[in-house]
């Protein structure tokens, strides 16, 4: 098992880097520089904003600075668009806010998700499971994108039970459409999931075997059935915490939570790169552990995977 | 009175296309301490039999008729009566060791579940019993592998855990279904061996379905042949494989390879085996009958005694005299 | 008493051999029968077709042109723009006083595109990288494959606006890279099939007669991973859609005076207050509609190209 996760962290660390380095190279390669502006500024002021920036010193010099600092120091550098602040200030101003509604948005989502998914595959053809089936369905079609406007509409504008923007430090009211608009996707795909492969475990010979055995229903689904059907969630929540991640841009943008994904889109406009770059890879390093505690996840409960 | 006694059992499937018909109006029994044989091509309805026996029937499936055993009529019961009677009055194995136990789980845990269970034994004393039978079952160092997980083991392995976790609670009759399809020739033999020092050693009564009739010859006393959900022929083994009276009995033993004989030409049985869903109303057999005449396709033949064999009870129009 | 059969019965088992034989059926034949019987498939496909004649033909009945500026129309949008068939805005006006219906139309051809030659670039990356993978095999498909593992673990859409950010926001960049970012599911599917087909008869003589190892691949792998192919660039479709509507939403897609129908949706959901509720109803319609056929298609092809699946 050690050395199953250990090998697993050895891939993780050259992914990381890599993605470093392949994001200061886009960055490097881009035409026009953070500063060229239609009006171009006199010699000596770029001179000095570029060694300010170190953007004077030599491409191999500026990468190695970069990494270094990036991966030592976990400094992103300064932004090129607000003087004053750096882009560890700005995810620190943001960080926070993504991860409560985003924490919140894959606890829905796998929880309600899941029991769905189980209880439309226990009661197979009947209702229940026609609901969850057409939820699953219906929800392919309603990316966060088209949830968030429908939501504010019937929930803001209509009803008016809540609001439509903002956060206020994360009150629970702020907190439940973006909450939802995040979560109903990839709530949907795990019920989907869940579903097909709980009904393909009840299929399997060792389900047969277990109720030869004379075990009552609770015990074969909870103690027998549980962990294979798992399985499959498992490798999709790799994906699913990518896209989620990902949708956090179109909440912040559209309920104004002020999460890092506003910051990402504002700098996308501005050409703040090392804003960009600082997000993407933070994002990426996210992605990363988060595909490592699921490998290590599937390793405990799939036994033949440990060797 | 029989151990189990069958009568005019049916059992149907719903499925997309309509009705199947798996099995149709079987009847037979088994006595205490007795080796049954079930013979038949693959859909023959043989597992189908045993599985409505033990309640284990898929979702779209239904069983009808009577299914009695020890007096009781197990179609009838309810769930947490029929949980009572599997595995404690009749355990039952199957044809793939490497599907049937739970790969997640450790052999230890999915057999001291049973003990801890049906007889309220605490998991320690349930792990020192299952550590007991997995001895019996001849599993080399039982007391360290049993907290293995099933893919560390071998299919025949596999196959000894799944008898000695169905004798654990000591039943009275034993379900083998295809016990030794997926298994290797000379393991086979040893897995059949065992089963045969099981039936001495705790007088237990055995179902063995197989179409493989090799197997059959040694082991089992009474055969039941069957097709298309219906009994073809059954009698004693013996008289069974030296004079059948059937023509797909016939058959059957034509296709079996012997080494006790040389003057013989291997041969297979003609065409498919039936589909369920549109069986002739007669004798299912019919389409791939020798010795199909006027009312096999519309008359079904009943199971009678055979002329000049009366040990032998056989379903066919063929006169016994033609059938050789 | 002998087993040996006698001449007679031996003639009637071959007569009873004949009798028994079963006709063979065409595999896209039997493909197609099944799913005509399905029936979301083909309300699907009969959906798809009505979309396309909408978005490519739909012009023709559109009184005023996507990007006509009805200046005396902006300011009173709400009460002057509403869907009518009197003053010719059938879906009514948008908040720059352009007529709906005919950016509707715009909107959806524009996604429409995007999707398809999105899920096209994918899917003939994706089928080649994974079936040459597959089919070299050993320590070349280790390290291809686990290129894509790790691709797999960058969060795409990042990469892509940063990219969108640093080249420049075109169509053409939008195109390259919701293709170039989405063959990575392909490879992985192309790979283990043709690992199968790898091990088949006809792959081997054709490698024991000498023909060239990617002559094998185009003429042989591919051609039988077609079936697989087709389902998944149908459902990836409708992925790339979404994908497009993503970026256009924050406004780095698809720029004006051109539109999609994520741009359309934005639109109207920015405005949607100030009681313009047509401004994202048209729109989104379009955009659920098309996602459903395109997932049913989707579906009905799997299932009837492979049963065992269903």
């Amino acid at each position: 098992m050690l050395n199953y996760v250990l090998r697993r962290v050895a891939v993780a660390i050259p992914t990381i880097l890599l993605l470093v380095v392949i994001s200061f190279v886009l960055m490097y390669a881009a035409p026009g520089g953070p500063f060229n502006s239609e009006r171009p500024l006199p010699a000596q002021v770029m001179a000095n904003i570029e060694a300010r920036y170190g953007l004077d010193q030599p491409y191999w010099k500026q990468m190695a600075n970069y990494v270094w600092n990036v991966v030592v120091h976990f400094d992103f550098g300064p932004s090129f668009q607000y003087r004053d602040r750096t882009v560890n200030d700005v995810i620190a101003q943001g960080f926070p806010v993504t991860l409560t509604y985003g924490f919140w948005s894959f606890i829905v989502a796998l929880v309600v998700g899941v029991a769905l998914g189980v209880a439309a595959a226990i009661r197979h053809n009947s209702w229940l499971d026609y609901l969850a089936v057409g939820i699953s369905i219906g929800a392919q079609v309603l990316p966060n994108f088209v949830m968030a406007p429908i939501l504010v509409l019937v929930f803001t504008l209509w009803l008016g039970w809540l609001p439509g923007g903002g956060w206020q430090g994360g009150q629970i009211e702020y907190l439940i459409l973006p909450v939802i608009a995040l979560s109903t996707s990839y709530m949907a795909s795990i019920a989907r999931i869940t579903r097909s492969s709980m009904l393909e475990v009840l299929n399997a010979g060792f389900i047969r075997t277990a109720r030869a055995k004379g075990l009552p229903t609770s015990r074969i689904i909870w103690k027998h059935a549980m962990k294979p059907t798992m399985l499959p969630v498992l490798s999709y929540l790799g994906p699913a915490f990518v896209g989620m991640i990902t949708g956090s841009v179109i909440i912040d943008v559209f309920f104004s939570t002020g999460g890092i994904g506003q910051f990402f889109v504002n700098s996308a406009f501005n050409r703040d790169y090392s804003v960009i770059m600082g997000i993407t890879i933070l994002v990426g390093v996210l992605t990363v552990t988060f595909n490592l505690v699921v490998d290590l996840l599937y390793a405990w409960i799939d036994p033949k995977i440990r060797y | 009175m029989a151990l189990l006694d069958i009568e005019d059992l049916r059992v149907t499937f719903t499925t997309g296309d309509g009705e199947v018909n798996a099995v149709n109006g079987v009847s037979f029994s088994v006595e205490e301490g007795e080796t049954l044989a079930i013979v038949g091509e693959s859909g023959s309805g043989k597992s189908q039999t045993a599985f409505a026996a033990m309640g284990l029937l898929a979702r779209n499936g239904r069983a009808t008729g009577q299914i009695r055993y020890d007096g009781r009529n197990l179609l009838e019961l309810k769930q947490k009566e029929l949980n009572r009677v599997r595995s404690e009055e009749i355990g039952m194995i199957f044809q793939d060791p490497m599907t049937s136990l739970n790969p997640y789980m450790r052999i230890s845990e999915q057999m001291a579940e049973v003990l801890t269970l049906h007889k309220g034994m605490t998991k320690r004393d349930a792990i020192a019993e299952a550590t007991k039978m997995l001895d019996a079952v001849k599993i080399p160092d039982a007391k360290n592998r049993i907290t293995m997980f099933p893919h560390e083991f071998s299919g025949g392995m596999r196959q000894r855990i799944m008898i000695a976790m169905a004798l654990l609670c000591q039943p009275r009759l034993l379900i083998a279904d295809e016990p030794t399809t997926a298994l290797d020739v000379t393991v086979q033999a040893q897995i059949m061996e065992l089963m045969a020092e099981i039936r001495q050693e705790f007088g237990t009564a055995i179902i063995l379905i197989t179409h493989d009739l090799g197997i059959v010859a040694d082991t089992c006393e009474r055969t039941l042949v069957m097709y298309g959900g219906q009994i073809m022929e059954t009698g004693p083994t013996d008289t069974l494989f030296e004079r059948p009276t059937h023509p797909y009995t016939l058959g059957l033993l034509r296709a079996v390879p012997r080494i006790d004989r040389d003057d013989e030409t291997l041969s297979t049985i003609a065409g498919e085996p039936p589909d369920m869903s549109r069986l002739p109303k007669g004798c299912p057999f019919t389409p791939r009958c020798a010795w199909a005449h006027g009312p096999c396709p519309t008359v079904r033949p009943e199971l009678l005694p055979a002329e000049g064999y009366p040990e032998l009870r056989r379903a066919c129009h063929a006169p016994v005299e033609e059938v050789k | 008493m002998s087993l040996n059969p006698d001449p007679d019965t031996a003639d009637r088992l071959l007569a009873a051999q004949a009798a028994a034989e079963v006709k063979g059926r065409s595999l896209w034949k039997d493909a197609r029968q099944r799913f005509m019987r399905n029936r979301a498939a083909v309300a699907g496909l009969v959906a798809l077709v009505l979309i396309c004649i909408f978005a490519f033909f739909g012009g023709f009945l559109a009184q005023y042109e996507p990007d006509y500026v009805d200046f005396s129309l902006i300011g009173s949008n709400a009460t002057q723009g509403v869907p009518s068939f009197e003053t010719g805005h059938y879906f009514g006006t948008d908040s720059s006083g352009r007529d709906l219906y005919a950016r509707t139309v715009q909107g959806t051809r524009i996604s429409l595109l995007v999707g398809i030659v999105g899920a096209g670039v994918a899917v003939i990356v994706g089928t080649l990288y994974g079936a040459i993978a597959g089919y070299k095999g050993g320590r070349t498909d280790g390290a291809m494959m686990r290129t894509v593992d790790i691709l797999m673990s960058v969060p795409y859409m990042f990469v892509l606006i940063l990219m969108l950010v640093i080249f420049g926001r075109s169509i053409l960049m939008l195109f390259i890279g919701i293709g170039l970012i989405s063959w990575l599911d392909m490879s992985r599917i192309a790979r283990g099939q043709t690992l199968t087909i790898k091990g088949k008869e006809f792959v081997e003589a054709a490698h024991a007669t000498g023909v060239r190892p990617m002559t094998i691949i185009l003429r042989h792998i591919v051609p039988n991973l077609l079936g697989l192919v087709i389902v998944y660039a149908t459902l990836l479709v409708p992925q790339m859609i979404i994908t497009e509507s993503f970026i256009s939403f924050l406004g780095l897609g698809i720029q004006e005076p051109n539109t999609s129908l994520g741009a359309l949706i934005s639109n109207g959901a920015s405005n949607m207050q100030y009681g313009v509720i047509w401004q994202l109803a048209f729109p989104l319609f379009f955009f659920v509609i098309t996602l459903f056929a395109f997932f049913f298609v989707g579906d009905g092809l799997r299932d009837a190209l492979d049963p065992k699946d269903r």
